[in-house]
Formats: C-alpha cells, sequence, structure tokens
C-alpha cells in the first residue's frame, strides 16, 4: 500500500492555538481537518510536510448558527455530512445542500470538512498521481517539476480547482473569517481564489480557515449542477452554481459562478447582467448561456474531454436557469 | 429423517408427500439456493485473502519499475538501496536469466527486466526490507541508466516493419502473430447474398479492477523448499513457470492460491512479482510478502485487448447469413501473454450462435509499448460479439425485420458442427430470446418510445472451458479426491481457485450431492498444488463444468464402496440403496436404513480407508486444422439481453433503465450463484459499455492517463439499473448435472444492446466502446449520424488455411500447407 511520510503531529484546541502554531512552525506546517484531500495527497508525495496541525479538536471550528435575519455561520470544521444532515441547510439553502451531498462518498463525507472543501488543493491528472508516475513524467510544475503538461508552452500551473461547494458560496456572497496570530480578517469567499494552478488561495499559510457566513437568501432561488462521469466519487469536471433574486416574474439579480473549468471559479459577470429585469425564457437562457459558456477555459487535465466539458457549461447554465425560473 | 408410518391407507401425509417428492426429484441440493460455503466468513472478514497473511521476520517488498516506455537498459546502480538501514535484500534480473510466460510459445517476460523495458511500470529490480517504508525508499533510491528506444502505441502504426522491434521473435516486425483462416467460399456467399454489411467497429481496452490487489507471500521451509501464497486464479500454472524461473523441481514448490478478491482474468498469468519474492524468500531465508499498488494493478492488466475489426457479412432478404469475413487487430501490449489465444478468440465464436454457413477470419496481434492485453471475462469474445451484433441490428433495419424475430429465425442449431469446426451441444438461445422479449415488453417498444427513449436486443455464446489446456499435454484438465471419514465426514481435495465465482460451494454440492451429506459435512481442501489434484485453473469458464464431473466421478466411487459394505449388511443389493439426508436407505422401503457415518465405518472395516479420485478430460473436438484448439468447448452457454436506456440529446448521457437477461444455463448447481454470477457480468458489461478504458498519453512518454480506481471510471451502485433474470434450463448432457457456465456469458450481450438501444433512441450509431458521452454527442452532431472508426488497414495476409466445412464434404482438416523453406525468423526463447 501507499505510506504516508513521517510529520509532527500537533492537534490544539482552539482556533488561537492553531494560528500560534502555525506563526512557530513556518511554511513547513500545513492544516489537516478531515484529511481526505491531504493525507492521500501525503501518500503520492505531493505534500510532505514537517508538521500537521489538526484542527479535530478546535471546538471554536464547530457549529451552525443561524442568525435571526436568516443568515448563518458555519464553522469551518463542520463536516460534510453534518451540513448535509442539517435541516436548516436543506431547507433554506438547496444548492449548497446539493453541492455537500454530491461531493465523494457518504464514508468522505463522515470525514471532510466545509473548510477543507473550500481549501481543495487543486487537481490535475497529470498530478494527481504516484510519486513513481510522476517520475515518468519528469514531474509536473505543481510539484517538482518545471513543466504544466497541460500546456507546456505555459508559464503557469493549469490544475483544476475541483471544489463543489465554492461556486455555491461565491453564488450566495458568502464571506470568509481567516485567522492568524497576526490578526482576523473576513473577505468575501470570492477574493480567496486566485488563477493559478498552484498559488490557488489568498489564504497566507499561517492562516486558518474558521468560518463561513452566508447571508439571508430571502426569497432567491439557487441551484447547483455538477457535470462528472458518475452519480457518486466523483470530483465535478465542470459545475455550475446559479442564484436569481425575483421582482415578481422579473430578475432583480443574478449570480453565475462556474467551477471545474480552470484553475479558479469564474465569476460570469456579463451573463448575469443580462438576465437583469428581464423573464426567463427558453430563448433568454440560451443566450445567457452562450454568454457564460465563454470564459469556460477547460483543459484536458481531468476526466472526460474538455471540448464536452465546456459544451456542459453551456447546457448546464440554460437547465440551471430554467430550473429556477417562477412557475417551475 | 424417519418417514412416518404410512397410517392413512395411501392417503399422502404432509411429511410423506416431502419425501415423496424429495425421491422422485432426485436432486437435494443441486438447482436449491443454500448458502455458499465461504459465505459466513466472507461477510464476517474472517477470509484470509493472501495481504492479510502474515508471519513473523517477514519482509516487504517493493519492485522498481520502468518509468520509460522503451528503452535498453544501460546499467542498474543498487548501491544506495543496499547501503539503507533495513534493507535484506536488492533483486535484478540477472538473479533470474530464465523466461517464462503463460503459453509455452510465448515465454516472453523475465521476473525482472535483464535488457530492455518495454513499457512504463515494467519491473526492473526488488527490494526486501523490514517494513513497507523502507521498502519504498530503498526502491525509489535505485537507479537505472536507460538508452531509449522509439516507442510504439498504436497497433496500426507497429503492424508497419519500420518500427523498431519490441521483441525478437513474433511473425514479423510487431506482428506477434497473424492469423487467417476460411471455412466454406466466403467470397462466394457474399456474391449470392442479397445485402452485404460491412462496418469498422473499436472496442476500446479496459482491465479487470477487482477489488482486492494482487499479493504474495513466499517462505523458504525449513528444508529448503519453497512455499507461496498468492492471490492467483491459475497455481497450477504459476507452478509451473515459479519451477521454471528458479530452476526448483516442481515437488520442491509448493503453490496455495488464496481465497481471490475477485480475479476476472487479472490473476490467471504467472506474475514477476510473485515470482520476484520467491526469489527473496529463497535468498533471505525470510518470509517476504508484496501487496501490489493499485497503479501497479493497472501495470499487470492482461485485460481487455483494444481491438479494431471490420465485419463483412452477407444477408438473404429473410435475414439469414449466407456468410461473414471478420478481421480483428488487437493492441497486445508489450508481452504475449495469451495474447495468441486472444487473437484466435477474436474469431472463434462467431459462428456459434447464429447460422454462419461460410466464415473467414483475418486476425493479427500486435505489440505496443503499453501493459500486455490478455484474458479479461469473455476472454476475446466481446470486442466481436460488438461487432456482430450491432452490425446484425442495422441489418435488421435494411431488411425491415424485427432484429428479435430476426435472431430468432437463424438461431445455430443445437448438436451440430460449426462451420469452423465447433460441437454444439445443448442451445438454449431460443427461450432466452422469447423471455427478454416477452419480459421487457419489446413489441410494444421496439421503434415506438418516445424520442429519447430507447431499447435494444443482443445476444451470445460462450464455451464452458477450453477443449485444450494450456500446455499440451494428455492428462485430465481437473481432478478431485474424496476421503470419507468414519465419523461421517468427507473431504473434498480439488485444485480449483474460489476466485469469488463460487467453485468452492460447486464443489461441496455436487460431492454432498451424490454422498446424500449436508454442505456443512463436506470439507473442501482446495488450490494448493502440494495437496490437491490438479485443476487447470478458474478461468474460460471451465470449473464448473470440469471440476464438477471429476467431483461427481470421485464422490460416486466413494459411494460404491461404502454402497457395497452396506449392501451386504442390509442383504438388499447396492442399486435399491440410496443417500440422502445423512442416511443410507432402501429405496423400496426408505425406513430400512442406516445413517451416512455408519455406512461409512462398515465401507472402512471392510475394504480399509475410503478415498476415490475421479478426473475429468473434455471430449475430443471435431475441429483438426492449425488453430482449432481454441473454440472447442465440452458446451456452449447462450445469454441474451434487452436493454432500455434514457438518452440526454444534449449532452449525449446514457442512463440505462433497466435490462432483462436470459441466460441458458443447462441446470443451476446453486440457483443464487448463478444469479449472482449474472448479475456480476452485467454490471461489469455495464461498465465496459459505458465508461471503462485502459486509456495512456502518447505524446507524454506513454504513461497510462488513469492508474487509480477514482480516475479509471467503473460504475457505482448508483449506475447500476435493475436487473430482471430469465434462466433457461436445458441440461447439457456434457455438464455435470446438465450445468453450463455461467461466468462470462452473460456479460457479452450488454455492450452491443446498449448501443442498439441508444440508436432506437436517438438515432445515431455508436460503433465503438466505450459509448462514452462525448461520442454520443458527437454522432447526434455528426452529418452521418454516427461515431466510429471509417479505416480498416491492411494486415498483410498473404496465405488464408482453407478448411472445408461439413456442408462442403470436409472432416474437419485442413490441407496440408507446401514445406516453407526454412524461414529466417526467430523462434520463441525457449529457455
Amino acid at each position: 500500500m501507499m505510506r504516508l511520510p513521517p510529520f509532527r503531529y500537533h492537534a490544539p484546541d482552539t482556533a488561537g492555538e492553531v494560528a500560534h502554531v502555525l506563526a512557530n512552525e513556518g511554511p513547513e506546517a500545513m492544516i489537516v481537518a478531515g484529511g481526505t484531500d491531504l493525507y492521500p495527497n501525503m501518500k503520492r508525495r505531493h505534500q510532505m510536510p514537517s508538521t500537521l496541525v489538526s484542527l479535530r479538536r478546535v471546538t471554536d471550528l464547530a457549529g451552525i448558527e443561524w442568525g435571526s435575519d436568516g443568515g448563518v455561520r458555519i464553522g469551518a470544521g463542520q463536516t460534510l455530512r453534518a451540513l448535509e444532515r442539517d435541516p436548516g441547510v436543506e431547507g433554506a439553502l438547496p444548492a449548497l445542500w446539493t453541492a455537500v451531498h454530491q461531493i465523494s462518498t457518504p464514508v468522505l463525507r463522515n470525514m471532510g470538512t466545509i473548510g477543507g472543501n473550500i481549501c481543495l488543493d487543486t487537481r490535475c491528472n497529470y498530478y494527481n498521481q504516484n510519486y513513481e508516475w510522476r517520475r515518468a513524467i519528469n514531474f509536473c510544475m505543481k510539484c517538482e517539476g518545471d513543466v504544466c503538461w497541460v500546456a507546456p508552452s505555459s508559464p503557469r500551473c493549469w490544475a483544476v480547482n475541483s471544489s463543489d461547494t465554492v461556486p455555491v458560496l461565491i453564488a450566495l456572497g458568502a464571506r470568509v473569517t481567516l485567522v492568524s496570530d497576526r490578526g482576523v480578517r473576513e473577505l468575501p469567499i470570492a477574493e480567496l481564489f486566485v488563477d493559478d494552478g498552484i498559488e490557488y488561495l489568498a489564504k497566507q499559510k499561517d492562516e486558518v480557515l474558521t468560518s463561513i457566513e452566508i447571508p439571508a437568501q430571502g426569497e432567491a432561488r439557487s441551484v447547483y449542477r455538477k457535470v462528472r462521469r458518475r452519480g457518486a466519487f466523483d470530483f465535478p469536471v465542470a459545475a455550475v452554481a446559479v442564484r436569481l433574486a425575483f421582482d415578481g416574474d422579473r430578475v432583480e439579480s443574478a449570480d453565475i459562478v462556474l467551477n471545474a473549468v480552470g484553475s479558479t471559479p469564474v465569476v460570469c459577470t456579463d451573463a448575469a447582467e443580462r438576465l437583469v429585469g428581464e423573464v426567463v425564457t427558453e430563448d433568454l437562457a440560451a443566450e445567457v448561456a452562450q454568454v457564460a459558456w465563454k470564459p469556460a477555459k477547460p483543459l484536458d487535465n481531468t476526466d472526460l474531454t474538455h471540448m464536452w466539458r465546456k459544451k456542459m457549461v453551456r447546457v448546464n447554465v440554460k437547465r440551471a436557469l430554467l430550473e429556477l425560473a417562477p412557475g417551475t | 429423517m424417519t418417514a412416518p408410518k404410512d397410517e392413512s391407507n395411501g392417503a399422502p401425509t404432509p411429511e410423506r408427500e416431502g419425501l415423496e417428492q424429495q425421491l422422485q426429484e432426485g436432486l437435494r441440493l443441486i438447482g436449491k439456493s443454500p448458502r455458499k460455503v465461504d459465505g459466513m466468513a466472507k461477510c464476517t472478514g474472517e477470509t484470509m485473502f493472501a495481504d492479510d497473511l502474515s508471519l513473523p521476520r517477514m519482509l516487504i517488498c517493493k519492485i522498481h519499475r520502468s518509468h520509460v516506455a522503451h528503452a535498453r537498459i544501460k546499467s542498474i546502480d543498487t548501491s544506495a538501496a543496499e547501503a539503507m538501514p533495513g534493507v535484506v535484500a536488492v533483486l535484478t534480473g540477472e538473479s533470474m536469466p530464465n523466461s517464462f510466460g503463460i503459453l509455452p510459445v510465448s515465454q516472453d517476460e523475465h521476473a525482472l527486466c535483464i535488457d530492455k523495458v518495454r513499457f512504463v511500470g515494467d519491473p526492473v529490480a526488488a527490494v526486501a526490507a523490514v517494513d513497507e517504508d523502507v521498502a519504498f525508499e530503498a526502491m525509489n533510491a535505485i537507479r537505472v541508466e536507460y538508452e531509449p528506444l522509439d516507442p510504439v502505441f498504436s497497433p496500426a502504426k507497429a503492424i508497419d516493419n519500420d518500427v523498431e522491434p519490441i521483441h525478437d521473435y513474433g511473425d514479423d516486425g510487431n506482428v506477434h502473430k497473424r492469423v487467417s483462416m476460411q471455412f466454406g467460399d466466403v467470397d462466394q456467399a457474399l456474391a449470392d447474398a442479397d445485402e452485404v454489411a460491412e462496418d469498422v467497429f473499436y472496442y476500446e481496452g479496459n482491465t479487470h479492477l477487482p477489488m482486492e490487489q494482487h499479493a504474495t507471500l513466499a517462505v523458504r521451509e525449513a528444508d529448503g523448499r519453497l512455499t507461496v501464497w498468492s492471490s492467483t486464479q491459475t497455481p497450477h500454472y504459476l507452478h509451473r513457470a515459479m519451477s521454471k524461473v528458479l530452476e526448483m523441481p516442481p515437488s520442491r514448490v509448493r503453490i496455495v492460491a488464496c481465497p481471490n478478491g475477485g480475479g476476472f482474468g487479472g490473476k490467471s498469468d504467472p506474475f514477476n512479482h510473485e515470482i520476484v519474492v520467491a526469489k527473496l524468500a529463497m535468498l533471505t531465508g525470510r518470509p517476504v510478502k508484496v501487496t501490489l499498488t493499485r497503479e501497479e494493478v493497472f501495470y499487470c492488466h492482461r485485460g481487455r485487448h483494444a481491438v479494431l475489426m471490420r465485419a463483412r457479412t452477407g444477408f438473404k432478404k429473410d435475414g439469414s447469413i449466407t456468410g461473414m469475413h471478420f478481421e480483428s487487430l488487437l493492441d497486445g501490449g508489450a508481452y504475449g501473454s495469451y495474447g495468441v489465444a486472444s487473437t484466435y478468440y477474436t474469431g472463434a465464436l462467431q459462428t456459434v450462435t447464429y447460422q454462419v454457413p461460410t466464415y473467414r477470419f483475418d486476425g493479427v496481434r500486435s505489440f505496443t509499448n503499453k501493459p500486455p492485453g490478455g484474458p479479461k471475462r469473455g476472454h476475446g469474445t466481446p470486442q466481436p460479439r460488438f461487432a456482430v451484433e450491432v452490425q446484425l441490428d442495422k441489418m435488421a433495419e435494411r431488411l425491415g425485420l424485427d432484429p428479435a424475430e430476426m435472431r430468432l429465425k437463424t438461431l445455430q442449431p443445437p448438436y451440430s458442427n460449426t462451420a469452423n469446426w465447433l460441437a454444439i451441444g445443448s442451445m438454449g438461445l431460443g427461450p432466452c430470446i422469447e423471455k427478454v422479449v416477452e419480459g421487457s415488453g419489446w413489441k410494444d417498444k421496439h421503434r415506438k418510445l418516445p424520442r429519447g427513449k430507447g431499447i435494444g436486443i443482443a445476444c451470445s455464446s460462450y464455451i464452458c472451458g477450453a477443449g485444450l489446456p494450456i500446455y499440451w499435454n494428455a492428462m485430465p484438465h481437473s481432478g478431485v479426491t474424496v476421503q470419507l471419514d468414519r465419523g461421517g465426514g468427507v473431504a473434498a481435495f480439488c485444485g480449483a481457485t474460489d476466485i469469488g465465482q463460487g467453485s468452492d460451494t460447486v464443489l461441496a454440492t455436487c460431492v454432498a450431492e451424490i454422498l446424500g451429506v449436508d454442505l456443512e459435512d463436506v470439507r473442501i481442501v482446495v488450490a494448493d498444488t502440494a495437496i490437491t489434484p490438479v485443476d487447470l485453473g478458474s478461468y474460460s469458464s471451465r470449473v464448473t463444468l470440469m471440476m464438477g464431473n471429476a467431483a461427481i466421478q470421485a464422490a460416486e466411487r466413494a459411494r460404491e464402496v461404502v454402497a457395497k459394505a452396506v449392501s451386504k449388511h442390509m442383504g438388499i443389493p447396492a442399486v435399491r440403496l440410496r443417500f440422502a439426508d445423512n442416511r443410507i436407505f432402501d429405496v423400496q422401503d426408505p425406513e430400512q436404513g442406516i445413517t451416512f457415518a455408519e455406512g461409512v465405518a462398515l465401507g472402512e472395516a471392510r475394504f480399509g480407508t475410503i478415498a476415490a479420485a475421479g478426473s475429468y478430460s473434455p471430449p475430443r473436438t471435431p475441429g483438426k486444422y492449425r488453430g482449432a484448439g481454441v473454440g472447442p468447448s465440452p458446451a456452449y452457454s447462450y445469454s441474451a439481453a434487452v436493454v432500455e436506456v434514457d438518452v440526454d440529446e444534449e449532452t449525449g448521457e446514457i442512463e440505462v433503465e433497466k435490462i432483462w437477461i436470459g441466460h441458458d444455463i443447462g441446470q443451476s448447481i446453486n440457483e443464487m450463484l448463478v444469479i449472482g454470477q449474472v448479475e456480476g457480468g452485467v454490471y461489469m458489461g455495464l461498465g465496459e459499455a459505458l465508461m471503462e478504458e485502459m486509456a495512456y498519453r502518447p505524446n507524454r512518454f506513454g504513461v497510462h492517463k488513469i492508474p487509480s480506481m477514482l480516475e479509471y471510471k467503473s460504475p457505482t451502485t448508483k449506475e447500476m439499473p435493475p436487473v430482471v433474470t430469465y434462466l433457461v434450463e436445458d441440461p447439457d448432457p456434457n455438464g455435470p448435472f446438465g450445468a453450463k457456465e455461467v461466468g462470462q456469458g452473460p456479460l457479452l450481450p450488454v455492450m452491443p444492446a446498449i448501443a442498439n438501444a441508444v440508436y432506437d433512441a436517438v438515432g445515431v450509431r455508436v460503433d465503438e466502446v466505450p459509448l462514452s458521452p462525448e461520442k454520443v454527442l458527437k454522432a447526434i452532431e455528426s452529418k452521418d449520424k454516427r461515431y466510429g472508426p471509417k479505416r480498416f488497414p491492411d494486415l498483410r495476409i498473404t496465405e488464408t488455411m482453407r478448411v472445408k466445412t461439413e456442408a462442403e464434404g470436409g472432416d474437419g482438416t485442413a490441407p496440408r500447407p507446401p514445406r516453407k523453406p526454412k524461414s529466417e525468423k526467430k523462434e520463441v526463447a525457449s529457455s
């Protein structure tokens, strides 16, 4: 079997202590929550942190707190299973519930956390391979090598942001809180991501993601559509989150967010703007989908062909809009 | 059980009725569904798979594999690995110079590569260390210097003579095997046809994906003998290879096949890792274990060959076939494996389902720098079956015939010889078709469902054991010994390996049925080359038929001994004795009898220890031409499947909604196991049809694209539709109690039935497996509403063997070809 490399293990009780350990250990330390992403990566020698700081015992990262206005604060250490089982999430945030429900398998959702899914390492089938396999391609830019094998002439890495929850949280207008020894900062979740397969997070190495706040959704409706080969296990190869608020029949505000078609989630501002003030019809949905489709730049580094994945963005944006249109 | 006295003047009491019925029916266990004998142990986790074994002082082995696709080895530096604390031994290929391979004609593998590496993953060196962490570090500390050679990944390119040869044997260049044979006059038959179909199909390679990775534990015993426990389907063939490579007499080598956590053909070659740990154990004197990573299992492969095919078939207006010319080009990968047999199998069984009065087959297997193809469930048959069944579906439409009706009218008759001299026995395909047609409501659905919904049909047949062994010999294919204990216990010994298919249960059931004891009274000892009689292995769907017949013979011989003694004791002729419910009694007066244990004691007192052997050899085949060894079987199973699908026209995604499958089993030994095998075959077929593929990156050093269980896509329970299974029981005279195979056949019709259903749903032909959503969508968007290969390369056939069919007055032989001058081509190294 594949074995973990050796590492030191800290299991503090508070977020403050986590931040403190991270500050002391420096960039060689990494945070581990459920371990469903990091441990397999460590077995493949993608990351070999000398120190792991576990969030398992940190109580202030747990909890789902609903505000009186309908907003919610979710602890980053909340397991995906707990979110999936929360009737409030299923009732008030169906798109988020769908996204969580479709992550991997129940067994992994028992361990994996929402914070972990947000910070999920970018994926690529030149990267997510054994050490021995990667030796056969002389490694790649993301780990130990020089070349991005998906686009060998490219100066950057094109590993794919494959989180299910991220596009939904962006569409819902979520904010995240980051804690470090240097202090606390809060930012819109969209600003957490960087368009680069290697440095894909704006989070600093000494910062720990502690919570996610989702504003009250009122009458707005949202949906998440995931494209993948099978009904379980698989990461998305294209993902679409749409949130529409209506004024009567007409769209008051719209958010369309794509994921798994590049190194960072794609906020489709142009496409969303077309919807404002309009009634969602089949034609309009198709027209908007055609606009949303353009910024999707999938490459040949996931399951299924990238041309097909690009087409699926268009199909799924259209279907998402029609699903949310009043009367459906 | 004691029958109650008949006090009702002949009116049946419930007890009496039960006994009468039992006596009438005769069979107590056969065809019922008692619990699998290994079922509880599997469910509770008590089953010891090879990787569960652990011994004191055991070392862990890791294998350093080639990270280049094709190269000469210039040097191997193991010094850094050897110097690591905890490393006990490092091994390279020079210490095992003898080659091996499953087929005598393809002894082209070495336990560790000596001169060349031939694909990314080829084993080069091995380490044995005190634990897995040390072994891993040591494996990666080995440095190999290579002189690169041009790799070739495409079979069409490989068979050009101007590419770097991968081996120094074969028919020419990278053509491992070229075959051409003709039965009857196919050109004339095509000329006489009303319609001739010509189609090119492609079937992508895929792999077995057993849940259990291969694992082997080897021990040098105190007296210098070797014992190896391994997850292998073929302990006997491993025994031979091990003895050859290690240069040890077979009498001092013991191979024990552990229960396999799935095999599907992927554990039926002797493997390098098995020999490597044995060598390491002999060298170090310590137990050595290797458990492959999932990635390494992909490199073992020996799975479904990718095959490009062309079928030219002549039809009469009524749908009957006049003749068929079938061509196949196999992507063999880097080694021979079963490849010669696989090549013949892509041409052997086309004639077994429908009448094909004239038939020609041309096949070529190429070497390429990829993990070797070999036998996977259905060995060489799913590819041509896909082609034939899709082509029939197209022709039915062209002729305006219902595809189910058309098939029913052209069935190969039972107890007949095919054009290529295969002897068909019982043949239950007709009832299979009728059942799935009726059950699925075919007549109300075909061409009548709303757009996007479709229904398709396909059929198939498969061998129940290969008629010939892997290496030529005149000995039985399966042997069973039965030993009776005076306490009433029965021990049954057989070399067969349970790979999950239920062979342990079949062995116990056949013996228990004959001796009239319960399954729990039979202790089975299997798959141990030092203790059990040879059974050739769990491949070619041979075990139930061959082991079953051997078990019946052994049990009957043991019963005879007991019956003689009991006959004398009871003073009645032995023919009146019946063995059932742990009793031996007078059929004419069932109350008169003794217990089975008492009977054994009488027998033992009179004749001494009771042990009997049984064995089985398949009947001779009528085909006597070169190549006639592939295809013959004591019996053929048949299957028919109807599949209903929903196709999303915007995405190309296929949802298989329901499958109806009929299987001609001859006679179930254990009905539940039969249904389990049918469903398992359907599940595997679903994966092949929809998603599974051995994908490589030729432009990235030839690496396997997705050697993991996450990215090599295989269906989950979410993709598995409801399956309705119909068993057709028409006992075959060659089967034990009439039984035929079920392990492989039911997979075969699934892929073409799905392709045909997709056509019914959205009017496009995907002449390629898998039918991934991209391909379906491309077909929908294309002008000719088809996705698939368009051209078939020239196989450079120069000579075709011509065999007269039975209708032509042939006798199964081919005229002797004129003597060729001694060719310069190198023969297989037979070291």
